[in-house]
């Protein structure tokens, strides 16, 4: 198969895609249409954390931070000045935020922008720890930003959080930000950086050996998946219309956590499945949660269940399928082509399918 | 700051230092035989509360089997998260054993959300820890000097047992090498287990503490103090037994210092401990008291 067939089909893809986004907007319900974007924005943040994890074997867990950072910088950003007089009951906000509204799509940007440079900053001391130690780091500076968000209320409107934030997000952007979030991830991993990343991740004194520069290599994954979080964290925002420093706990983290290792640590397509799989598991689960009845018994509400759930998935996915859901498969055409080419061959032969 | 108050801070500062070091064993422990920073700890803390709350205010048992009964339960707990969770990662890379015991702990916070109910509980304490002593104007918490006394004592006990015992000398003898002490004939899943058990049991001695000196109990109390406690285990040099202790004292002292003299940054508290952890991390990685290891090729 060459590169122009190729091309082409992706563009069919997208172009069926853009369809049933349109369709999907347009004729499902709200409910339906609200899982999606979750759906979409979990891509953009398990893609993005699996960049970090996966491919450059850097374990962070400061992705709520990021997160953090975008969705205070797009919702300070984005909400009606006439809102921002009315919930900040605490402290008046800060000039120049208070008479600042700017459009969605500049404040998503500055939120990503936000958060690289936040990336940076603490990327550049903190990626020389290794494998764990580096975990505890970001989660202590993922920790340090919903604190300092508690204690600025001038800025961030301190416990009581924001609310009223304009709902925004649909699924023309979670989708078209999620579809751009893997081109660039994909792009990146399969360029000499991505070879660079992926020889850190198996041996970095191998890698430093052969020339990789270790800081350079990590603070750009490190920011690059930074940025997509802070993306993701101003969907979320303009999604859920109300954020407040609980709404970035180590809860988040794991969530995206447990998206990134059941899809795969290192494959993309387990990751977008995985990802939907995630919240439409997560909110089918929601009435045996909330308890039901049916004719002749009723079940008692259980809260808490549904992440029981998916914490022994974690585990079994962990112990038992190291490699994610599907293992060694990740989607291409070429691939794809593969499958069909040895499916045709079995039937030509005269053999059973 | 009148004498009166330092001094009450002093011995409140004293008494949660004595908490973070006995969590703090556990995850040096653990960290110094298997390089994994068991993520579950403090939940496994948790549960040691949760254990004696059920058996004093559910099953009305006496204090002093209670508080046995918790500490077994607890250590129980512990060595079976190694055997389900931990053992059969022992040869895969280190970070899947890390996302695995964030699973565990994951799961034990919701599992106990599902058995415990999520709405905080009133911890019962019996009217000994109740007191208050007053000492030529100084008021202190009868609980806070219990708190000290027996921490002390359990982590005195913990010294004897790594340092004086054959099953100490075999830990020792793993964490410094697993491969020899191996054919050294010393068994490792048992001595593993161990290690688990003694350091969940501390947990669960800390947790009960806890729970006097602040009687309130929910499912998901331990993130913090486990988080903390880690932190602690840090500044000490992982994997290094006294260290903890030293670095448990160090970090519940500081933080009652930094509130009492900052009250202005008091909403900081938390963030503290992280920025000690991040600066011991980048400036001090080993700890006060860790040896320093160099990777080779």
């Amino acid at each position: 198969m060459n590169k122009k067939k190729e091309q082409l089909l992706t563009l069919i893809f997208v172009i069926l895609l853009a369809a049933l986004i349109w369709l999907a907007q347009n004729y499902f319900d709200k409910y339906l249409i609200r899982i999606l974007n979750l759906g979409f924005i979990y891509v953009i943040l398990a893609v993005s954390l699996n960049l970090l994890f996966g491919f450059t074997g850097q374990f962070s867990l400061g992705h709520a931070g990021f997160m953090a950072i975008g969705a205070y910088t797009t919702s300070l950003l984005i909400l009606p000045v006439s809102q921002k007089e009315m919930i900040y009951l605490i402290e008046p906000i800060i000039w120049p935020l208070s008479i600042l509204e700017i459009p969605f799509i500049i404040a998503l940007l500055l939120g990503g922008l936000f958060a690289a440079i936040a990336a940076i900053l603490i990327g550049l001391p903190v990626l020389r720890l290794r494998g764990d130690y580096l975990g505890i780091a970001t989660l202590g500076f993922a920790e340090i930003i919903r604190v300092i968000a508690n204690n600025i209320p001038q800025v961030t409107n301190g416990a009581l959080g924001l609310k009223g934030v304009p709902e925004y997000t649909n699924l023309w952007w979670s989708a078209g930000f999620a579809v751009v979030t893997v081109f660039v991830i994909k792009r990146l991993i399969s360029s000499s950086y991505g070879r660079a990343l992926m020889a850190i991740r198996e041996n970095e004194i191998a890698a430093e050996t052969i020339g990789v520069n270790l800081t350079y290599h990590k603070v750009m994954s490190f920011t690059i998946s930074a940025f997509f979080a802070g993306i993701g964290g101003g969907l979320l925002a303009s999604l859920l219309t109300t954020i407040d420093p609980r709404t970035f706990m180590m809860f988040l983290t794991f969530n995206v956590l447990i998206v990134v290792v059941i899809g795969g640590l290192g494959n993309l397509t387990g990751t977008i499945i995985s990802a939907f799989l995630f919240n439409f598991t997560l909110e089918y689960l929601r009435p045996i949660e909330n308890g039901f009845s049916l004719i002749f018994f009723s079940v008692p509400k259980i809260p808490g269940l549904r992440m029981v759930v998916f914490s022994i998935a974690l585990l079994l996915v962990i112990l038992f399928k190291q490699k994610g859901i599907l293992g060694e498969f990740e989607f291409s055409w070429q691939r794809i082509a593969q499958i069909k080419n040895s499916l045709i061959s079995r039937t030509s032969e005269g053999g059973e399918l | 700051m009148s004498f009166n108050i330092f001094m009450q801070n002093v011995v409140n500062g004293l008494s949660l230092g004595g908490l973070y070091a006995l969590i703090a064993i556990g995850y040096t422990m653990v960290y110094g035989i298997l390089r994994l920073i068991n993520f579950a700890h403090g939940d496994i803390f948790m549960l040691g509360t949760y254990f004696l709350f059920y058996a004093v205010a559910i099953f009305h048992l006496p204090w002093w089997l209670s508080f046995i009964l918790a500490i077994i339960l607890t250590a129980l707990t512990g060595v079976l998260t190694e055997k389900i969770a931990y053992r059969p990662l022992r040869n895969s890379p280190r970070i899947s054993l890390l996302i695995s015991a964030i699973g565990v702990s994951f799961f034990l916070q919701n599992a106990g959300i599902v058995t415990f109910s999520g709405i905080p509980k009133a911890f019962p304490r019996p009217d000994i820890f109740k007191k208050i002593l007053i000492i030529a104007d100084i008021r202190i918490q009868i609980v806070n000097i219990n708190a000290i006394v027996i921490s002390l004592l359990f982590l005195m006990i913990l010294l004897y047992i790594v340092y004086n015992t054959k099953t100490g000398l075999a830990m020792r003898a793993i964490s410094t090498d697993t491969e020899t002490a191996r054919l050294m004939a010393i068994d490792v899943n048992r001595t593993i287990s161990i290690t688990f058990a003694i350091g969940s049991a501390l947990a669960a001695v800390g947790g009960i503490l806890w729970a006097l000196k602040y009687p309130q109990i929910n499912p998901l109390m331990g993130i913090i103090p486990g988080l903390k406690a880690f932190i602690a285990a840090v500044v000490g040099g992982i994997g290094n037994i006294p260290g903890a202790m030293v670095g448990g004292f160090l970090l519940g002292f500081t933080e009652i210092m930094l509130v009492a003299f900052l009250p202005r940054l008091s909403g900081y508290r938390d963030a503290f401990a992280f920025l000690i952890l991040i600066l011991i991390l980048l400036f001090k990685p080993d700890g006060l008291f860790g040896k320093n290891v160099q990777e080779k090729v």
